[in-house]
């Protein structure tokens, strides 16, 4: 048991617990806290995994941009009722049995992976002796540039769309 | 070294309670939350088999998965205020205005 691993189980444990309080919590601001603290923990696994501009943009994105998002549309309802009223309806147990099947899947499926060796170019000498940034931007602005642009598209339409939607109507 | 399995199986236990909040909870918002816990632990799995496999797709993929959440729940939490202007309940089993 290496170091790495240590710190590897202490992630999943805490990763494992803080969803759990994610999906259970009542007040939807205690979720949308817990869940910054699960950003932050995911951040660190990617450092782990030898991504540090993706940790990075995990903060930068989720933590800072999402969940405020979350924070402002919670704050911009009134949900003073709700938090008295039931947190699961009725079919939850439906619910519960759909996952239970779906959990055992996913230990076939996690059975059955055959690690490959390593073949790839990026190892983690070759990302070191040109920096995270810069390999991936590489990449990003070569091979994937079509999708790139596509993303760009996407945000595009999320901005109309949020404000086409969200706006006052004024014909009413 | 941690082995990637181990990895796979923390995202499949997150993607399974991220599973499980979508299907149980009746407020709209958490549905969403728990729709992005979904999301991240497929990041996850994804960064851990970029990292093993030494190649840079997996990152990349994950790139485009994080633009993709956030026009999501950009447009879904602006659906979430229209409705809510017209019709003040964010719980699943109150919006109920297409049932036949």
């Amino acid at each position: 048991m290496t170091v790495h691993q240590l710190i590897f189980i202490y992630f999943a444990i805490a990763m494992t617990g803080i969803s759990l309080l994610v999906v259970t919590r009542r007040n939807p601001v205690h979720s949308v806290l817990f869940m910054l603290v699960l950003f932050v923990h995911i951040a660190a696994l990617y450092l782990f995994l030898n991504a540090e501009f993706l940790a990075a943009v995990q903060i930068i994105v989720y933590a800072g941009a999402i969940m405020v998002l979350f924070l402002f549309v919670i704050m911009l309802l009134n949900l003073r009722r709700e938090e008295t009223e039931e947190k699961f309806h009725r079919q939850w147990p439906v619910s519960a049995g759909a996952v239970a099947v779906l959990a055992v899947f996913f230990i076939m499926i996690v059975s059955k992976i055959v690690v490959l060796p390593a073949l790839g170019e990026y190892s983690i000498d070759a990302i070191r002796s040109e920096g995270s940034i810069m390999t991936v931007g590489k990449v990003l602005f070569t091979k994937y540039l079509l999708p790139f642009e596509i993303a760009s598209i996407i945000l595009l339409v999320a901005i109309i769309g949020a404000i086409v939607l969200a706006k006052k109507s004024t014909n009413s | 070294m941690v082995p990637l399995s181990w990895y796979i199986m923390l995202s499949a236990v997150m993607f399974s309670i991220g599973v499980f909040g979508f299907l149980a909870r009746r407020n709209l918002i958490i549905m969403f939350i728990s729709l992005e816990l979904m999301l991240n632990s497929v990041n996850v799995s994804l960064v851990a088999f970029s990292h093993y496999l030494q190649s840079m797709n997996g990152q990349i993929l994950v790139f485009f998965v994080i633009t993709v959440a956030a026009a999501e729940a950009a447009i879904g939490l602006a659906i979430l205020i229209a409705y809510y202007k017209n019709n003040p309940t964010i719980k699943v089993d109150e919006i109920n205005l297409l049932k036949g």
